[in-house]
């Protein structure tokens, strides 16, 4: 499966990262390189496998209570903000 | 009392104990030391002068009213990667522009608690995307070794290189690292120092920024296999804020050290004998065996069969979770926003200028394998072969009570060497890669140096939870090699 240029403007829209026209096909030449490395994980046999989604055999995610347990501290959260107001994050008008 | 910086972690502690010098004056050397080294080495992107000082006092004080905690007084170096309180942390990315936490992250914090103090946070690779430290936005680290009488500097590794070169160098006692795929093991092995990761969740991952949620974990860089467990014995156990974090109660990882190992049996994977290795690497690993096997050993032959498709498969999932965690980088709460025409533009533009180019690429693999489509074919078929190499390890432990196997498949390269290929860079890690995607204990410590009197190190991987037969088996094996060897002061 090789990777074309509509293919990678098309992740990188996805992917929300401004690419360079320029930057196109430099770009699917290094991803294609990379996947046709990637490509032989096709000769392993995975019928019947589980997929892993734990990294630790056994262990569980636990449940807590669905309480508040922090909080009420705008300030903190705003002070990295690029922009704030009045206790408000300010972004980039989206509606007309 | 000459020298204070060259002293081991234990024996530091030993020498506060005992009223030989305070934390003052221990810190007052490293922050010197810093001073000199650092515009060579470039090791901190943030040195916290001040603050260090203040932490001493406060600690000499505690200290002198009988609460010394078991890190008491200790000056530590920290990865960029963790969120400091009121200290800049950026994962040395441009795209957190000058983000100052709120908050201490969990393993950060833990360490205080036991008395240790921050001199400063210390470079890495992008978001912790690199084997060389050459992805960082404040330019490469500087191994403090070299080879022979040369002077072409040389990588101390990533992506925890700022850590590896500080400790080598002698700039902090020890100093806290993470290893996604080999980030902790492949920078000691590089510079002459011992670093473990544990088993996946022993360190909390809250207050770390993200790169691959299932692999990553915290560890520490350090002097000796005993200061390790030292260090982790801090850094880790249980946090309600984790929730991948293990319950599991710590042992004592510092008495595990002095364990014996007579009648241990150590596996030997026939699999990590890799085409084109160096022969010191092989002569290296042999030796490594005839010194478990004198320590009272029993060795065995194993197979981990899919060794071959560990890389590949990490470079799956390791991706596909990095472009979901770097998501939320959209300029909008924190971080350097660059305006565009609408907000798509504005979120576009923010991410192309503060993501560097091997991140850029990571998160459109990422994006591109998790894409309608190509989700079976690539996340889940990886997620399926990482369940084989996570079974031939259980199968392997059925025999077995640790795996000896070398920690890289070659020692330092220059900078520059290696950044041309994308999978080149990416084969520093294979030896490593194999136990962040089973979630298993690896430890890295150095054993040898090469022609060129560079440092190789030897890779002990352990049972999940079993860290304790990690640091006797690496205990021994550090006793026998006897590694004493310290990079010539080229830099101060």
């Amino acid at each position: 499966m090789s990777i074309d240029e509509k293919t990678v403007r098309k992740v990188a829209k996805l992917a929300r990262l401004a690419l360079p026209e320029e930057r196109v096909a430099p770009m699917a030449a290094e991803l294609n390189g990379i996947m046709a490395w990637i490509e032989q994980l096709n000769e392993v046999d995975i019928e019947g496998v589980e997929p892993m989604t734990s990294a630790v055999e056994g262990a569980s995610l636990p449940m807590r209570e669905d309480v508040v347990t922090d909080g009420d501290n705008p300030e903190r959260v705003l002070k990295n903000a690029p922009k704030a107001e009045d206790g408000f994050f300010v972004v980039p008008k989206v509606v007309e | 009392m000459t020298n204070l910086t060259s002293l081991t972690l234990a024996a530091a502690l030993e020498g506060m104990a005992q009223k030989q010098f305070s934390s003052a004056e221990l810190t007052d050397a490293f922050l010197h030391a810093i001073d000199k080294a650092n515009p060579h080495l470039n090791a901190f992107v943030v040195v916290t002068a001040d603050k260090a000082r203040a932490a001493a006092k406060a600690s000499d004080e505690r200290r002198a009213k009988g609460e010394a905690g078991p890190l008491e007084g200790a000056p530590l170096g920290i990865k960029d990667l963790f969120c400091t309180e009121g200290v800049r942390t950026t994962a040395c990315s441009g795209v957190l522009g000058e983000f100052t936490p709120t908050y201490e992250s969990t393993v950060t914090a833990n360490l205080f608690r036991d008395g240790a103090l921050m001199l400063g946070k210390l470079n890495m690779d992008e978001f912790a995307m690199g084997s060389s430290n050459e992805t960082s936005k404040f330019g490469p680290v500087v191994s403090p070794w070299r080879r022979g009488n040369e002077d072409a500097k040389l990588t101390p590794g990533g992506s925890s290189g700022g850590s590896a070169s500080a400790v080598s160098a002698d700039l902090c006692l020890g100093a806290t690292a993470t290893d996604t795929g080999g980030s902790i093991r492949q920078p000691a092995a590089f510079t002459g120092t011992v670093g473990i990761k544990p088993t996946y969740g022993r360190c909390s991952r809250w207050g770390i920024v993200a790169f691959a949620s299932s692999l990553d974990q915290a560890g520490p860089i350090a002097k000796t296999v005993e200061d390790s467990a030292m260090l982790l014995q801090s850094m880790a156990g249980h946090d309600a804020k984790d929730s991948t974090s293990l319950p599991d109660a710590l042992p004592d990882f510092r008495a595990a050290c002095s364990r014996s190992i007579k009648g241990m049996t150590i596996g030997v994977p026939d699999e990590y004998r890799m085409d084109g290795m160096p022969a010191e690497i092989e002569a290296l690993w042999q030796q490594g065996i005839e010194w478990a096997k004198d320590a009272g050993a029993k060795i065995k032959k194993i197979s981990l069969k899919h060794t071959k498709y560990a890389l590949p498969t990490y470079y799956i999932v390791a991706p596909a979770e990095a472009s979901s965690n770097l998501a939320r980088y959209d300029g909008m709460r924190y971080g350097a926003r660059v305006a565009g025409k609408d907000l798509a533009a504005t979120y576009e533009q923010t991410r192309a200028s503060g993501f560097g180019a091997e991140v850029q690429r990571r998160i459109l693999i990422g994006t591109y394998v998790l894409s309608a489509g190509y989700y079976d074919a690539y996340y889940l078929r990886a997620q399926k072969v990482r369940q084989r190499i996570a079974q031939d390890f259980r199968d392997a432990f059925a025999d077995v009570d640790a795996i000896l196997t070398p920690a890289t498949p070659s020692a330092a390269f220059a900078l520059g060497e290696r950044s041309g290929d994308p999978v080149q860079m990416y084969l520093n890690d294979i030896f490593t890669v194999t136990a962040n995607l089973a979630g298993l204990p690896g430890l890295a410590l150095p054993a040898a140096v090469d022609a060129n009197g560079l440092p190789l190190g030897l890779q002990v991987i352990g049972r999940a939870l079993d860290e304790e037969s990690v640091f006797a088996v690496s205990a021994a094996l550090e006793k026998a090699a006897n590694f004493a060897t310290k990079p010539k002061v080229w830099w101060a």
